[in-house]
């Protein structure tokens, strides 16, 4: 037995400490509490047998800062006495713990043996040293609201001399247990069984399991494999697993009945996925090569959606999300959500592509939030917070440059909030002349885990995230992601593949093993796996367990057998562990064993295909919601100030800056632009290569506001808002039957909805909702067809519930359209903010009398009256003029006009510039159909707040100005121009309505939603 | 003639090799990428290459404090002959090669005690620590170059616009002689200023807290310099934020600012050739 030592670093005490600065402010702030003195000291806990010589230097030279810390050797560093209390934060056993395995590599280093993961030896806490003496509750509290989230750390704490330093805990090893779960129960025990297992299979499903374990001839062969007549523990999570709705979208398969109870019409809709998603792609699909445009490669059937580039490169686009594991755990939930869905475009086809770019689209409850937490619900502050530093070292850890986003705020996401995660990559046209997007198996080739390691964390994840939320949600599903694991596995991964040694590759998320190998074995008709053989973070894990773990940061590669040897060399160079752990086979069997012993044996047909389908209730009736009263005269400014102020319009500054958005150095458009870079931008463009001028824009859009009135228009109105923000960027739409016009386009659709089937108890509104979804896909796929924009991959989340204490938070309907285009050269992109007195400003795209929903009838505090409505039959043509004026390089500045409408748009456009416009609202106003008088406030409201879909502001320089309004026609108004001087003029009827410096407008709108 | 030959260095969560690569590769270099173990394998040495990069990352997560993790395996690993990394790196100054490290890599030179290394014997001096503001930032800033300079890589560069991108660049000095010797040497090659080159000495133009508002070091001999902002991410002037005005100014010009450092260092090696 080796013996336990300590070492611990803190910086030296002249030097600011900006962590413990940051504690003490949110101390203060959140919870009322002024610390007198904080240090934070990192202890490194060891069990290793190192003589005194080497402890030193690994103490003085390996972990501590010679300059900047002092370091303590089994006992505290200098200049800690004066403490009166203390907080200890560990990991719980288990949890990923990068610092310390980061100690333990430093440690190999210096012994000069190679680095191995396991067994942990060095193990990383955080000591925190308080000058006040506080008791023990004032402590905790601190800990637990400040300082760690107990579902993955553990703490102690009390007055000074009760201080116990951690001592690593032992992994007990256990005898390999493989347990047999009898089905021969009555229905309500079936229930009761799906429910204490964490099955979330129902009634119907759990029969058909049932049913196909009763076959006599399966029993009997099963009895001479040596397994049960029932189903193993291991046979039926894989089941539970394969057939969650995570991993079978079931609702998005089900045979809905739809009636829509304003017309009276009924209608039965055989599968959403089916019948909207996959029917209008393929229709796109068809014109596109009708049309010779052959860029769309593969849809819908591997972890990412390919489009071609050009005749070398492909693109490969992914969004998903992550919003349980967010809930429970904001930081560990946005870091495995990030770079879970960067193993989807890594394990596209063949695999190893390389990473482009991270697109983060947030939903949370507001930073204000003050209703009552329920139990398990963290203030959703606290959530935001956690996020971002997820997405943070996600993303810049991995070097991948974050260049687009947004962030919502509902009270309806402070249950759970939404965490979309998307990346762009772009992967080789093919390795060795063999096409990269193609998955390719064959009986006998190998079954490769790369990666991380196995331990128990995440087990029941695919599972968990089909549940609602309760406080009683299991602590195991959440995990810590390794970004660094990640970068060194996505490093080796892209060489591997370039080298021809993978034929396939997948990622191994939600189930894992058995999802990622269940999913590749029907393409070899079938596979073995050895479970032994997979490495484990530590020992005592069961069988099962092994299988079903979502340890995160490992892919399943296959590998012929004769590029094996070849296979591990690289992974020795890279670090990387590699091993064979099973092999594909012809029996149509998924077959699992452990140590010879077998585990499981599932039919391959069964698993995939022996699914019972559901039928569900879906009923639509028209909201009618009433408008706010808003007083006939208003302070225009004073409106404007405070939109710009909302929680969904103010900067997102804080927040943008904490991500790398340029890493990799071809970031062209960065959410953040102009001199003094804050002008909020439309898409975010990146280019491909050094080489050569072409790029990619991507956009988000998203507008759940609007579901409250109407989904469909909510949906369609996302979905406009995506397109037209890379329109507004310098994008160019498709258009099938212009052979040269081949550039591509490619949407993710991500669905994030409450719990929708309907429970006349649980969940008495569930065929309103259901209805919802089904106006939301409808949405998708005319808006698809209008502008020839094909889904290409996407996903959906379907209980994004909150429960508990008898309540429920539901998150409004949500769609997320992720969209991506191809940009035949970068330099003629368009940025938003406003670059020289003297510009024509104009108002592209026609106004409507649509105030309801809008982020200013959210300032009077109702929402009704009429939704915003995307017109494609206008919106398309002026797309296509936009495009030509574009070509001939017209436009100086454009900017799509969402949230707050033309006011907010154009304060935007001056942010940072130095600038200032002089615009009349009149020709706005007066254009608008309907909306009573030329002079009436509605009118001088819907021109000036109005969310109309499919309008950009745009500044064209004086000599363009003709040309530019031939281009556009009636789609242009020209409203004023910018000016030298740096103020904000708007006048209506010749009179002033605001009339501010931008530098105010600038201060409201300036705002750290999180300190 | 003999091409001028830059060895980039990836690989445990580097990740600006890329760019960096592509720099030397604009300013008329041949540049490699290797991974970090096929130099220590010994498959690849530094014999031939002109120049050595650090590039910008998280190596090992940023885990132990920038760069430490990589700095101890420079310190402790040794290849087949039994020199350390370290030991190759002396061996290539002594030679006449020359090093750059960026962000993650000037860590990473900093506590392998390359940077500034006024003693002469690769103790650490100096250590890049937490910015004052706590966080991790993006932003675009100045940075004035000493003059003269005392390195070649910022040969007539006066002010220069780039971006920063990191947690730890706040410049720290263990002791006041080794201050002074920054001081009097010139070792502080680059400090953040204003758009109009006054030294900065606010957040944000100066964006983490150095001290003297240091951006880059450099050692006495001036071959080895280390960096927190990355000239490598202003190759083309399409990188930064304002470029839609900064082109028409520019009369069409695409050219980075960043783009000069590595000019230089290619002419200047190209020029001294025997």
């Amino acid at each position: 037995m080796n013996t336990l030592h300590h070492i611990a670093c803190t910086w030296n005490p002249v030097l600011p400490d900006s962590r413990c600065a940051a504690i003490r402010r949110q101390a203060e702030r959140h919870l009322g509490l002024r610390l007198k003195g904080l240090k934070h000291i990192s202890v490194y806990a060891m069990r290793a047998g190192l003589d005194a010589g080497q402890l030193a230097r690994f103490a003085r030279e390996g972990l501590s800062d010679a300059v900047a810390q002092q370091v303590g050797i089994d006992r505290l560093p200098e200049g800690c006495g004066g403490f009166a209390s203390f907080i200890l934060v560990e990991k719980r056993p288990g949890t990923t713990d990068d610092e310390g395995l980061s100690a333990q590599r430093t440690l190999h280093d210096l012994l000069g043996v190679p680095f191995s993961p396991a067994p942990q030896e060095v193990f990383s806490s955080d000591l925190y040293l308080l000058e006040d003496a506080l008791d023990g509750p004032v402590l905790s509290r601190l800990a637990v609201e400040l300082l760690c989230n107990p579902l993955v750390h553990q703490y102690s704490c009390g007055p000074m001399a009760s201080l116990a330093l951690p001592v690593p805990e032992e992994e007990p090893e256990g005898e390999p247990l493989v347990e047999t779960v009898p089905l021969e129960v009555s229905d309500d025990e079936l229930d009761a069984l799906s429910k204490q297992r964490l099955l979330s299979l129902d009634r119907v499903e759990m029969k058909a399991i049932q049913a196909y374990f009763r076959d006599p001839e399966r029993r009997a062969r099963r009895r001479g494999d040596g397994l049960p007549a029932e189903p193993t523990d291991c046979e039926l999570e894989i089941l539970a697993q394969t057939w969650s709705e995570h991993c079978k979208h079931k609702e998005f398969n089900a045979l809905i009945h739809y009636v829509d109870k304003d017309s009276g019409r009924e209608e039965t809709i055989d599968s959403l996925f089916k019948t909207y998603i996959r029917a209008s792609t393929a229709e796109i699909a068809r014109r596109l090569e009708e049309a010779g445009n052959n860029w769309l490669v593969k849809v819908f059937s591997d972890n990412a959606g390919v489009v071609r580039v050009d005749r070398d490169r492909l693109f490969v686009f992914k969004v998903e999300t992550h919003n349980s594991p967010s809930a429970l755990d904001p930081f560990g939930g946005a870091i495995t959500g990030i770079l879970g869905n960067n193993r989807d475009p890594l394990g596209t086809g063949r695999g190893g592509a390389t990473l482009l770019f991270n697109t983060d689209v947030l939903c949370f409850g507001p930073p204000s939030y003050a209703e009552p937490l329920l139990p398990g619900q963290l203030h959703p502050r606290r959530v935001f917070a956690g996020v971002r530093q997820g997405i943070e070292e996600g993303g810049n850890k991995s070097g991948i440059p974050t260049i687009n986003g947004a962030i919502v705020f509902d009270p309806r996401y402070a249950g759970k909030p939404l965490v979309y995660c998307g990346t762009g990559a772009i992967m080789p046209d093919n390795y060795n002349g063999l096409p990269s997007w193609e998955k390719e198996i064959a009986p006998g080739d190998l079954v490769v885990m790369a990666g991380g390691r196995v331990g128990k964390d995440g087990i029941h994840g695919a599972t968990f995230s089909s549940l609602g939320l309760d406080k009683h949600s299991p602590r195991s599903a959440v995990q810590i992601g390794s970004p660094i694991t990640q970068k060194m596995l996505s490093d080796f991964l892209v060489v591997a593949c370039k080298r021809g040694l993978v034929k396939c590759a997948t990622d191994n998320g939600a189930g894992g093993l058995s999802s990622s190998i269940g999913e590749l074995a029907p393409m070899a008709g079938g596979a073995e796996i050895w479970l032994e053989r997979v490495p484990l973070k530590y020992p005592g894990l069961q069988p099962w367990e092994i299988f079903l773990s979502e340890s995160q940061e490992r892919m399943t590669l296959v590998v012929a057998k004769e590029s094996a040897p070849k296979l591990a060399e690289l992974a020795g160079l890279y670090e990387v562990e590699a091993t064979v752990i099973g092999q594909f086979t012809g029996s149509g069997l998924l077959e699992v064993s452990h140590g010879g012993r077998p585990v499981a044996r599932l039919d391959l047909d069964f698993l995939h295909d022996g699914l019972p389908r559901k039928h569900l209730e879906a009923e639509w009736r028209r909201p009618v919601l009433p408008e706010p009263e808003i007083p006939e005269t208003l302070d225009h400014a004073s409106v404007l100030k405070r939109l710009l102020a909302s929680d969904d319009i103010c900067s997102r500054e804080e927040v943008i800056r904490q991500y790398d958005h340029e890493v990799k150095g071809r970031t062209v458009v960065k959410p953040l632009m102009g001199p003094r870079g804050i002008a909020p931008q439309d898409a975010g463009v990146m280019r491909l290569s050094f080489d050569d001028w072409r790029g990619i824009a991507v956009s988000c859009g998203i507008a759940p506001r609007y579901g409250d009135l109407d989904a469909y228009a909510m949906s369609a109105g996302a979905f406009d808002e995506a397109v037209r923000q890379i329109v507004s960027a310098g994008g160019q739409l498709p258009e099938p039957g212009r052979l040269d016009e081949s550039t591509f386009w490619c949407a993710n659709d991500n669905f994030c909805v409450p719990d929708s089937v309907y429970d006349a108890e649980k969940n008495p509104d569930g065929k309103y909702k259901l209805a919802q979804l089904v106006r939301m896909c409808q949405a998708l796929a005319d808006m698809a067809r209008a502008y020839h924009v094909p889904m290409t991959s996407g996903k959906d989340s379907m209980k994004n519930d909150f429960r508990a204490a008898g309540k429920k938070i539901s998150v409004p309907p949500t769609v997320l359209y992720s969209v991506a285009a191809a940009l035949p050269d970068v330099r003629r992109t368009v940025t938003s903010e406003i670059k020289e007195a003297g510009d024509g400003v104009y108002l592209l795209g026609r106004t409507y009398d649509e105030l309801g929903a809008s982020e200013f009838q959210r300032l009077f505090g109702a929402a009704g009256g009429p939704v915003p409505a995307v017109r494609p039959e206008q919106a398309r043509p002026l797309y296509f003029k936009m495009m030509a004026a574009n070509r001939e390089g017209l436009v100086r500045s454009s900017h799509d006009l969402s949230d707050g409408g033309l006011a907010v748009a154009l304060a935007e456009t001056t942010l940072g510039t130095g600038l200032g416009l002089r615009v009349e609202i009149d020709p706005v106003a007066s254009s608008i159909e309907g909306g009573g008088a030329l002079d009436s406030p509605r009118r001088l409201r819907a021109a000036l707040y109005g969310e109309s879909h499919s309008r950009f502001v745009a500044t064209v320089k004086p000599k363009h100005c003709a040309r530019f309004e031939k281009i556009l026609g009636g789609d242009a108004v020209r409203i004023g121009e910018t000016t030298a001087e740096p103020r904000f003029q708007i006048a209506w009827q010749g009179r002033p309505l605001v009339d501010c410096p931008c530098g105010e407008l600038e201060q409201a709108w300036r705002k750290e939603l999180l300190t | 003639m003999k091409p001028v030959r830059a060895l980039v260095l990836t690989g445990f969560g580097i990740n600006c090799q890329d760019e960096l690569a592509a720099a030397y590769r604009l300013a008329g270099a041949e540049a490699d990428i290797v991974h970090f173990n096929e130099w220590l394998a010994g498959t690849v040495s530094l014999r031939g290459y002109d120049v050595l990069n650090f590039p910008g990352g998280f190596s090992f997560g940023d885990d132990l404090g920038a760069g430490k993790a990589l700095a101890n395996k420079m310190r402790f690993c040794r290849l087949r002959s039994g020199r350390t990394l370290l030991d190759e790196i002396a061996g290539h100054l002594e030679a006449g090669g020359f090093l750059l490290g960026i962000c993650n890599g000037f860590q990473i030179l900093v506590k392998s005690g390359l940077l500034p290394n006024i003693g002469g014997t690769f103790e650490q001096e100096v250590s890049l620590i937490v910015n004052d503001s706590g966080r991790f930032e993006d932003r675009w800033c100045h940075c004035r170059a000493e003059r003269p300079a005392r390195t070649p890589f910022l040969e007539d560069i006066d002010v220069i616009a780039l971006p920063v991108r990191h947690k730890e660049g706040k410049l720290v000095i263990r002791d006041a002689g080794i201050r002074q010797a920054i001081r009097e040497q010139g070792l502080c090659a680059l400090r953040y200023c204003d758009a109009g080159g006054e030294i900065a000495t606010e957040y944000p133009a100066l964006p983490n807290g150095a001290e003297m508002s240091c951006a880059a070091l450099t050692d006495p001999s001036g071959r080895v310099l280390g960096m927190m902002p990355h000239p490598e991410a202003f190759l083309s002037i399409y990188n930064h934020p304002d470029w839609a005005r900064r082109r028409e100014a520019a009369g069409g010009n695409e050219e980075g600012e960043g783009l000069r450092l590595f000019r230089n260092i290619v002419d200047h090696i190209r020029r001294n050739r025997p």
